[in-house]
């Protein structure tokens, strides 16, 4: 198992220099002009001039040697800086945003904690209501509850969060005032009432998210316990006389989670993704809606970098995923 | 002597079924049988030709030009707003009322229909065919397998979503200005969903091409000097058909969602070419006042979705020989 975790660690890493290639190449092509917003009383040599500060001026590979340079040795540079004081970076050039002249990595760090806590938040609901339904779906296999459950996840799969958060801002926040329709990021929680003030504007994004999430899973999990409860070892749990309760619980949703915990994994980077969405929709200002504000403002380092850390994101979670089944089923055998 | 010859004569007459008991079914027939079982499939399969040929015929039954601007007639609210509020701006000239601008919301609805499904009809196409071609190269020819699954992996690990934007907002203004500001858009939203959406279509054909070319009818079919590319053509292809149809069906949904999500953040086709995503985005600022023009063309893109991710659900049992005729 260890031999293969580092040998898919390994590989990981070819892979990753592919896909940053291939993001930066698609980047290059671009037509885009970093001085296009630039006045046009600015005289093109001067132009020029802020071409080649932005690093523009030199052939492909220089720049993209030079990115790789300061995303994989300058930036950890800065975090064991940052970690233990120490002055390993000090003077060396960072991925700086054209936006706003900062580094990249600076402003993204700002930004994560709302995606995560947004993103988590919805993952771990999703996951709670998910897998008892699913069981719970599959245990009384066409009876009523599973007949509206597969209806209802089939709902959930089919509205898209553009849809479902604008009619939830309608009903929740405009109809009944329930809830704030914005995400309000500077909130800080440091008593009981700001605590609910943060529950509150987390619930709308979180249910948007969660909806989805929730639907997926669910399948996954009426389908897997479907697998199991025919299998022998049931029956024989049951002619042994064990409770239905311990048959259910401890035998059949033991086994059957092995594949839905390896999808949970899966899913991750997905939702990451799917939560651009939900972040503009709500104005969560975390890393989606970072993302698109960079788009729009042609801020290509900015683009190229949160890009790149969705793609270590699938990455890392693939190997996870992987890692994770062979550990918790025993017949998985990769070496 | 002649007595057990005539015997044995009997004994195969009465073996033999002279009539089969039942009619000789086809294989489409049984898959049909099953698929009607499957009552969700069936009513997805009816609406989503329902809403196809209500987007391809509609426009020409409901002749109101989308995008003709009436400003005295603006923002009038749907037929149905006036069974509870009798003061509403209402009229059955504009059954679905009309916009800011005064512009038919049911034409709009039908003209961003159009589009809507025209892109997702034809994305699902492109990928499909990119998926079966992908996926068959890699299971017939040995050689390429290991390329080309490599390949594969490596776009799976692709942040689809991000790079779905960026291609869009960067690539919009050389496409836009060499095939004008639709043509460029469609054939952008188009591209960039088929290009990022095959892989999964790719897997699962090139694993069906792998079990089947080791069959006997592979072996025979190339015993008498069939050609590799005869012998995809008319051996492997018919058999792969099923598990490409469920994709399609996904495929389908999946893009039809993508083509909305991007209408939706702003990065689609330009703001006066009706889409659904794009009816539903420029009506999200004005939405406590007119809920209606978010839902209906919410309504219309769910409803569709649902339908098709159905249809597909009913397919896959229908055109699994081990769940069917149970």
């Amino acid at each position: 198992m260890l031999t293969y975790t580092i040998r898919r660690l390994v590989l990981a890493v070819p892979t990753l220099i592919f896909i940053s290639l291939a993001i930066f190449l698609l980047l290059q092509l671009a037509p885009g002009d970093p001085m296009a917003q630039v006045p046009l009383t600015v005289p093109p040599e001067v132009k020029q001039k802020m071409r080649e500060a932005l690093g523009l001026g030199q052939p492909v590979h220089v720049q993209y040697y030079k990115w790789l340079v300061q995303m994989f040795w300058v930036e950890p540079q800065v975090l064991i800086d940052y970690y233990f004081g120490t002055g390993f970076a000090e003077g060396k050039l960072r991925v700086i945003s054209w936006q706003t002249r900062s580094p990249v990595m600076d402003i993204v760090v700002q930004r994560i904690p709302q995606t995560l806590w947004v993103v988590g938040t919805a993952y771990v609901v999703a996951i709670l209501i998910a897998l008892p339904i699913g069981i719970y779906s599959a245990y009384k296999q066409y009876s009523v509850f599973d007949n509206v459950g597969t209806f209802v996840s089939m709902i959930g799969f089919s509205i898209p969060p553009f849809f479902t958060g604008p009619l939830l801002i309608v009903i929740f926040a405009v109809q009944l005032e329930w809830l704030p329709s914005v995400y309000n990021t500077v909130h800080k929680v440091v008593d009981w009432d700001s605590f609910v003030i943060q529950l509150k504007q987390m619930v709308l994004p979180v249910m948007v998210l969660a909806l989805q999430i929730t639907a997926q899973l669910n399948r996954f999990m009426r389908a897997s316990t479907l697998d199991n409860l025919n299998q022998d070892y049931v029956r024989t749990a049951r002619a042994k006389g064990l409770r239905e309760r311990t048959v259910v619980l401890a035998h059949v949703v033991r086994n059957s989670m092995i594949p839905v915990v390896t999808v949970i994994a899966l899913n991750v980077p997905q939702i990451f993704g799917g939560a651009i969405i939900t972040e503009v929709i709500f104005k969560v200002n975390g890393i989606g809606q970072l993302l698109i504000t960079a788009l729009f403002a042609n801020d290509l380092p900015m683009v190229m970098t949160l890009t790149f850390i969705f793609a270590i994101l699938i990455v890392v979670f693939n190997i996870i995923a992987d890692v994770l089944y062979g550990v918790l089923d025993p017949r998985i055998r990769y070496d | 002597m002649t007595e057990t010859s005539e015997n044995t004569v009997e004994t195969y007459g009465a073996l033999q079924d002279k009539v089969p008991d039942q009619p000789p079914t086809s294989q489409w027939k049984d898959v049909w049988h099953q698929f009607r079982k499957h009552k969700g499939a069936v009513w997805g399969g009816g609406f989503l030709l329902f809403i196809t040929l209500a987007v391809i015929v509609g426009p020409y039954v409901w002749t109101i030009d989308a995008q003709k601007l009436d400003i005295r007639a603006k923002d009038m609210r749907p037929i149905y707003v006036a069974l509870w509020d009798g003061d509403a701006k209402t009229g059955w000239n504009h059954p679905f009322g009309t916009d800011q601008l005064g512009r038919d919301i049911l034409a709009n609805l039908l003209e961003g229909g159009r589009v809507s499904m025209a892109v997702g009809w034809l994305a699902m196409a492109l990928t499909m065919v990119i998926g079966t071609f992908v996926g068959v190269t890699a299971g017939f020819f040995r050689r390429a397998d290991g390329l080309l699954m490599r390949f594969t992996d490596l776009v799976l690990s692709l942040p689809i979503l991000p790079i779905t934007l960026v291609a869009v907002t960067l690539f919009r203004q050389p496409l836009v200005s060499r095939f004008g500001p639709e043509g460029g858009m469609f054939i952008m939203i188009v591209g960039i969903i088929g290009i990022t959406s095959w892989m999964q279509t790719a897997r699962i054909v090139r694993g069906e091409v792998l079990a089947l070319k080791e069959r006997e009818f592979v072996l025979a079919a190339r015993s008498i000097g069939t050609s590799s590319s005869a012998i995809i053509r008319r051996h492997l292809l018919p058999n792969v058909i099923s598990p490409i149809m469920v994709s399609a069906t996904l495929g389908l949904a999946a893009a039809i969602i993508t083509e909305s999500a991007l209408s939706f953040l702003g990065v689609g086709f330009p703001s006066d070419f009706p889409t659904w995503g794009k009816l539903l985005a420029d009506a999200v600022s004005r939405m406590e006042a007119f809920p209606e023009r978010v839902m209906l063309p919410g309504i219309a893109i769910s409803l569709t979705v649902l339908s098709v991710n159905y249809l597909g659900d009913g397919l896959r049992d229908a055109l699994d020989p081990r769940i069917r005729g149970r």
